[in-house]
């Protein structure tokens, strides 16, 4: 990367991060499209009777929630609507936002102020990334190191997709672009000992973070998921805790397979959390609502495009407001 | 592939066997499940709608007759009603009478286009082609050197130049694959959203300036209720010509199979089922249909089989499990046979009634190469009769294939349980499927010591 391009780089992140209204931007397509469909089903001040709840109800499932988890909310909404009295229209919206919000919340948050800064962590702190094939783990792994720098943190990338043709120098460029050091071996290589000798360096180098890529696998693929405990054991030979943190990538266009993905990685590596890529496109990223409530992952991060500076803290109150609330006056003035 | 579908599918409709009469009460619970595993299984939500209401109205009106079960009767009616919305009879690509045709790939981010351009530009060599791979995404990190690669890897060039845009680099490599008779020309675009209007825009160029033959998009299997947003948004903008699934060889219900072609309007021309760049096969809708509803895919199986054993071979064994003579060499050579095939699981999951009774059976394709090195350990007279083998025997072949004696003596009596099985498979040739479906499994689990 030529000294220009570094240049506007910096420009353009300093210029984006002032903005913290990037969220709001990569989800806007996804609530204008829910938003207006909400609108459309409860602004005309109908009264609350079973057409208008299957009419609801197909707009959730229609946002990847799932049938299961759709129809626990939607139970839990009529309900309260019995229990309560409600039968304007108006007064829905409100209780599924709060039903969303109740089941992402359960999925603890993590305090953001120290993530970057790793003040409760043990140091060196390993972090390893694992995912389906094709969801966007090299990229978050150029984004959490570039974070990391940010704050001034010594971070070591260990290339353990040893597999994917050119997964290597596809990491190499992250980690030119984030400006930090990485540990690779040839293409074919074991990734578990690719794992050992960066965790090995890291150590030796008094680094602060140690991020691992992975391979992308097929959760039902026995022996490459078995490759991922290995990579866990191998680590755990230097650093008996490790690793600290295994983030789950997982792709926002993801169905309901998303949910069996997160079942079995998290049944082959301690999953601490979920980075859900590709926000910024238009679907919805609604699978994390039936995974918090199935297995209370916490959602740790969203990415929101491609550039090193595309990714961000999952914040269940903005998520759900962002889904739901923005335009929440223009729905009930109606 | 699709298990999940099939299974929910076969328990929704359970309850329709044993009635006498189709009505719309006994139907209604039923299509209900059908509903709620469609949507479970991603297809969108409109279309399992639709679905439901066509399957519904052909249900009411027919008729029970003889001794058909209404159940089978709407097996059948979904059956059919799967692969009308799926599409009918296979795809192939289409080619230019004057060459070279030109076919664009593309579709979102990590849909897997590299992989597939390289499995096509090998699955059109073995046709005799002459592909010609363009490397037209410059923006994710290493994807030029990612088609390289697998350029490299099947011996097919890749068309690149240094500092010029997708366009150019498209527009440039017709003239190259005229110069050097390539009569196909493979374009790996990036992978784009559909609301980045630049790139949209860029993705139109590349048409206009090349004129592909095929435009096909590719999709994660995966990919939940968006996929038929974003399938649309695409045909919008580029009239595609076809779709392609990738990583079908996930556990993905695959719904998105039933949903975009009814949204595109154009066929499903391939499958992408494994990392590797011979996984590719193509889409039949009737076999697909027949898996979701528990028949089983058997031409897949008998295709594959067809291709890996010789008949004289095939006669061969069948008079050797006749006479109750396999031995572990057979199994050896069988073993690579599979091997070959694809993974076991997979096979199994095309053999009806396989998925069921196989569903909590761990099954490891890796674990084979420990078989194998327990058999090639042995030596000819112990492989033919291993009656024979006593404790030092064992303890030999244990080292020698780096396994434990409970290892050997493991396979031994699995292998005993087949010789059993094949027994029984041989007495009831007349109908080896139904016996089949009602065979109860050996044991074959893999011990955890087989397990890497």
């Amino acid at each position: 990367m030529g000294l220009f391009d570094r240049f506007k780089q910096k420009v353009t992140s300093i210029v984006e991060q002032s903005g913290l209204n990037k969220l709001t931007e990569g989800l806007k397509k996804t609530r204008n499209a829910f938003v207006d469909r909400l609108r459309f089903v409860l602004g005309s001040g109908r009264k609350i009777d079973a057409q208008l709840l299957s009419e609801i109800e197909e707009i959730l499932i229609t946002s990847d929630i799932g049938v299961h988890t759709t129809l626990h909310i939607m139970n839990n909404v009529k309900d309260i609507i019995k229990k309560e009295g409600y039968e304007d229209s108006s007064e829905i919206y409100n209780l599924i936002k709060q039903e969303i919000l109740a089941i992402l919340s359960s999925s603890s948050n993590i305090k953001h102020d120290d993530y970057y800064s790793l003040v409760h962590n043990s140091k060196p702190h390993i972090i390893m990334m694992v995912g389906v094939n094709g969801v966007g783990k090299t990229t978050t792994i150029g984004k959490l190191a570039y974070n990391f720098k940010q704050k001034q943190k010594k971070v070591l990338i260990g290339a353990a997709d040893t597999f994917r043709a050119a997964a290597n120098e596809q990491l190499e460029v992250w980690a030119q672009r984030a400006d930090v050091e990485i540990i690779q071996q040839k293409q074919g290589a074991d990734p578990a000992a690719v794992a050992f000798d960066t965790v090995k360096a890291g150590l030796t180098r008094n680094v602060d973070v140690i991020i691992i890529d992975t391979a992308g696998r097929l959760h039902n693929k026995t022996g490459l998921m078995q490759e991922l405990e290995k990579i866990s054991r191998v680590i755990q030979k230097l650093i008996p805790d490790a690793p600290h943190e295994v983030l789950l990538a997982l792709d926002a266009t993801t169905g309901q397979n998303g949910l069996l993905q997160a079942k079995e990685f998290a049944k082959v590596s301690t999953v601490t959390g979920i980075v859900l890529t590709k926000l910024d496109g238009t679907a919805k990223g609604g699978i994390i609502i039936p995974i918090s409530h199935e297995l209370n992952l916490p959602v740790r991060f969203i990415g929101i495009g491609e550039k090193i500076n595309d990714l961000q803290f999952f914040d269940a109150e903005e998520y759900t407001d962002a889904l739901f609330t923005n335009e929440e006056h223009d729905i009930t003035d109606n | 592939m699709f298990e999940n579908l099939q299974s929910k599918l076969e328990s929704a409709l359970k309850r329709l066997r044993g009635q006498s009469k189709i009505t719309e009460e006994n139907i209604q619970e039923a299509l209900v499940e059908v509903r709620n595993a469609l949507l479970d299984a991603d297809v969108n939500f409109s279309i399992a709608k639709e679905f439901i209401e066509t399957v519904q109205v052909k249900a009411l009106g027919l008729e029970v007759k003889g001794n058909i079960l209404p159940g089978q009767m709407i097996v059948k009616l979904i059956h059919d009603e799967l692969v009308a919305l799926m599409g009918t009879g296979k795809s192939e690509i289409n080619f230019n009478s004057s060459p070279p045709t030109v076919i664009m790939v593309a579709g979102l981010q990590g849909s897997g286009k590299t992989t597939f351009c390289a499995k096509l530009a090998l699955y059109l060599k073995k046709k005799g082609r002459q592909p010609l791979l363009v490397a037209g995404d410059i923006y994710r990190p290493a994807a030029v050197d990612q088609l390289k690669m697998l350029g490299q890897q099947i011996n097919i060039p890749v068309y690149f130049s240094e500092g010029k845009n997708p366009v150019e680099i498209s527009k440039e490599s017709l003239g190259y694959a005229r110069n050097y008779a390539r009569d196909i020309v493979i374009i790996d675009t990036a992978g784009r959203l559909t609301i980045d209007e630049q790139m949209m825009q860029e993705i139109e160029h590349i048409k206009t300036e090349t004129k592909p033959r095929e435009i096909l998009f590719v999709c994660d299997a995966m990919t939940g209720q968006d996929a038929v947003n974003t399938a649309k948004a695409f045909h919008d903008r580029l009239s595609l010509t076809g779709v392609v699934l990738t990583k079908l060889d996930g556990d993905t219900r695959g719904g998105a199979a039933l949903s975009i072609k009814k949204v595109v309007g154009q066929p499903i021309k391939f499958i992408g089922v494994g990392e590797k760049v011979e996984a590719l096969e193509q889409f039949h809708p009737d076999r697909i249909a027949s898996r979701i509803l528990g028949m089983g895919d058997i031409i897949t199986l008998v295709e594959k089989a067809q291709q890996e054993i010789d008949d004289k071979e095939a006669e061969r064994l069948e008079e050797k499990i006749r006479k109750n003579q396999f031995t572990l060499q057979d199994f050896l050579e069988q073993l690579r046979v599979i091997k070959k095939m694809g993974s076991l699981k997979d096979l199994l999951g095309m053999i009806p009634g396989m998925d069921r009774a196989m569903q909590n059976v761990q099954l490891d394709d890796k674990a084979f190469g420990k078989v194998e090195a327990i058999i090639l350990s042995m030596t000819k007279e112990e492989r033919n009769n291993p009656r024979i083998l006593g404790g030092s025997r064992k303890r030999r072949i244990a080292l020698g294939s780096g396994s434990s004696i409970s290892d050997v003596n493991r396979l031994l009596t699995q292998f005993e349980d087949m010789q059993k099985m094949m027994k029984n498979m041989s007495q009831n040739q007349n109908n080896p499927m139904q016996k089949l479906r009602g065979m109860k499994m050996p044991n074959f689990k893999i011990p955890t010591g087989f397990r890497r």
